[in-house]
């Protein structure tokens, strides 16, 4: 058994090549028990690629990776046996009613379907689906699919629960619903490993991250700690076509300025001043706020458009 | 990982068995119709309409040989439909192998459980023919019952190849080769219509390297009555087939799902 210090998964040095392109370039974390674990990166980060192998489902192409103190891939059984995975794009079972995903799911981790009635009652009313339980998976709306999803990924009792973009493509209700039910789970002590590009999730859910691109790992820290470390505290952000005349008018006042389409971002410690200037001028829209985890991302990751 | 390292079957291959039948039952309306209608038909037209101008066939009436052989091809395209369309549609469309092996499950388990369905549809469909030639009158005795597990084996054996069409397969119109260059040649040449010792010598000796002409050679005695020859061979070359098929199915579906 681990130790409650010990991490529950860590990586030293992981690389994986897909022929001549390297996805991932040699990574290291740690992963502590009980904890919500970001990978944050824009798409072709390597983030997914990086949870395959936790599990077993992608060959490393070299370093070390382990889980539970167990040898990844040499013994990812063992891992995925007591392991949740909610993939990026569902794969309920569609010849199935929403209850029989559950139970038939169950019986791939050696459970017999007759054992496992009160779990798949359980996982029901948490994913709030008691009411459609003998309905066909394709009646399902996206949100419900998901909280399936995560239902069906709890169906082993878990230690961990591994979550490859869990609410792309969700409506904010629906995605509030699953952000609630995640939290419930780190609460019982379940330890999440998450993949996201959205800001809101991590800075929701995550108590350690690192933010990801071309492969590696670009930083990684707590949500508030990672924001000190690498952007001023307040930002204004600038829109219109009037924004660029402000440019040097921001730097003049100490302001790091970043433009980003039609829009001017100026960092600072102590924005008063070229607030003041703003307020007096016309026809310009701007927005004053705490810098946050995306103004991070596009730091470390740049602000060109990606693939 | 090496891919080709020799598969290891453990009893999670029958939660993937499970799931098809359960999946099956859903569907028997249509399943059953398909069992019995198609071998019905084939034993009534052929049988009875050719049967009619042909007589006797190696010593027997013509709708016994044809049943005999048609259990046999029977087994063969079950097992085959279901290795390659149905196998093919969960492990890529479906993505039912994504959902599979995130469990303790591995390749090996999921394709020896749809081995093992593959098997046990072709004994579903070897029942149904059986039935219909007894009520037909062509089945002599109870000894006839010893085909079905002969029918399972034949299932496994091209369910093992269908598999490895399924693995390299980008597409369903892919199978269409596999139908054309090895199922339809071995429907007509393997003895299920016509015995094979009526084919020139050189297609005799090749014909000999075709399952399906083993698989009729153990279904004809066992259905019609008559003595079996080497019948050791025949259930020989039908488990290698599936053996070997398993194998490399599991190897290239490897290959392309652990990336």
């Amino acid at each position: 058994m681990n130790t409650p210090s010990s991490p529950l998964a860590s990586a030293r040095g992981l690389v994986k090549d897909f022929g001549r392109h390297r996805a991932v370039d040699g990574i290291d974390f740690d992963i502590l028990r009980g904890t919500c674990f970001g990978f944050l990166g824009p798409n072709g980060a390597g983030k997914t690629t990086t949870l395959k192998m936790l599990l077993g489902l992608a060959p490393k192409s070299g370093g070390e990776l382990s889980v539970y103190d167990l040898p990844v891939p040499e013994r990812a059984r063992e891992v995925r046996a007591r392991t949740g995975l909610v993939p990026q794009a569902d794969n309920l079972d569609p010849d199935f009613s929403v209850a029989e995903n559950l139970r038939t799911y169950a019986t791939y981790f050696g459970m017999k379907p007759d054992d496992v009635g009160d779990r798949v009652e359980r996982l029901l009313a948490f994913a709030a689906l008691t009411d459609r339980s003998e309905a066909k998976t394709d009646t399902l709306s996206g949100g419900m699919k998901r909280r399936l999803t995560i239902a069906r990924a709890l169906i082993n009792e878990p230690e961990m629960v591994v979550l490859d973009e869990p609410t792309t493509g969700l409506d904010p209700q629906a995605r509030h619903i699953i952000w609630s039910r995640l939290n419930e789970l780190r609460e019982q002590g379940t330890t999440l490993i998450l993949t996201t590009h959205y800001m809101e999730e991590v800075e929701r859910l995550c108590d350690e991250l690192v933010i990801m691109d071309h492969g590696r790992i670009l930083d990684q820290g707590a949500p508030k700690a990672l924001v000190q470390r690498h952007v001023e505290p307040e930002v204004i952000e600038l829109r219109g076509e009037r924004a660029g005349v402000f440019a040097d008018d921001a730097q003049g006042l100490g302001c790091r300025v970043e433009q980003m389409g039609s829009s001017l971002y100026c960092y600072s410690h102590e924005p008063g001043e070229f607030l003041g200037r703003l307020q007096s001028a016309t026809g310009l829209t701007f927005m004053h706020r705490p810098t946050g985890l995306e103004d991070v991302f596009l730091k470390l990751t740049g602000r060109e458009l990606r693939d | 990982m090496n891919h080709w390292r020799f598969p290891t079957v453990r009893s999670g291959a029958f939660a993937v068995w499970r799931r098809n039948i359960m999946v099956w039952r859903k569907l028997i309306g249509p399943a059953v119709v398909m069992n019995f209608g198609e071998p019905t038909l084939y034993l009534l037209g052929l049988g009875f309409g050719l049967g009619h101008f042909v007589g006797e066939m190696s010593g027997m009436p013509y709708l016994a040989f044809l049943a005999s052989g048609i259990i046999a091809s029977s087994a063969m395209t079950t097992a085959t439909f279901e290795g390659m369309y149905s196998v093919y549609t969960r492990m890529d469309p479906q993505r039912t192998y994504e959902a599979l092996m995130a469990t303790p499950l591995e390749v090996d388990d999921i394709l020896a459980g749809e081995m093992l369905w593959c098997g046990t549809k072709s004994l579903f469909s070897g029942i149904a023919i059986l039935l219909v030639a007894t009520l037909l009158g062509v089945v002599p005795g109870w000894q006839a019952l010893w085909v079905l597990p002969v029918v399972f084996l034949i299932g496994l054996c091209f369910a093992g190849m269908a598999m490895i069409m399924s693995a390299i397969a980008s597409n369903y119109d892919f199978f269409n080769y596999y139908f054309v260059l090895a199922i339809s040649p071995m429907f007509i040449l393997c003895g299920v219509f016509y015995p094979i010792d009526s084919l020139p010598d050189v297609a005799q000796g090749f014909v000999q390297l075709l399952p399906l002409t083993h698989a009729v050679a153990l279904t004809r005695p066992l259905v019609a009555g008559g003595e079996l020859t080497q019948p050791l061979l025949h259930l020989g070359v039908l488990a290698a087939y599936g053996a070997v098929g398993f194998y490399i199915s599991v190897a290239l579906v490897r290959k392309r799902l652990l990336v």
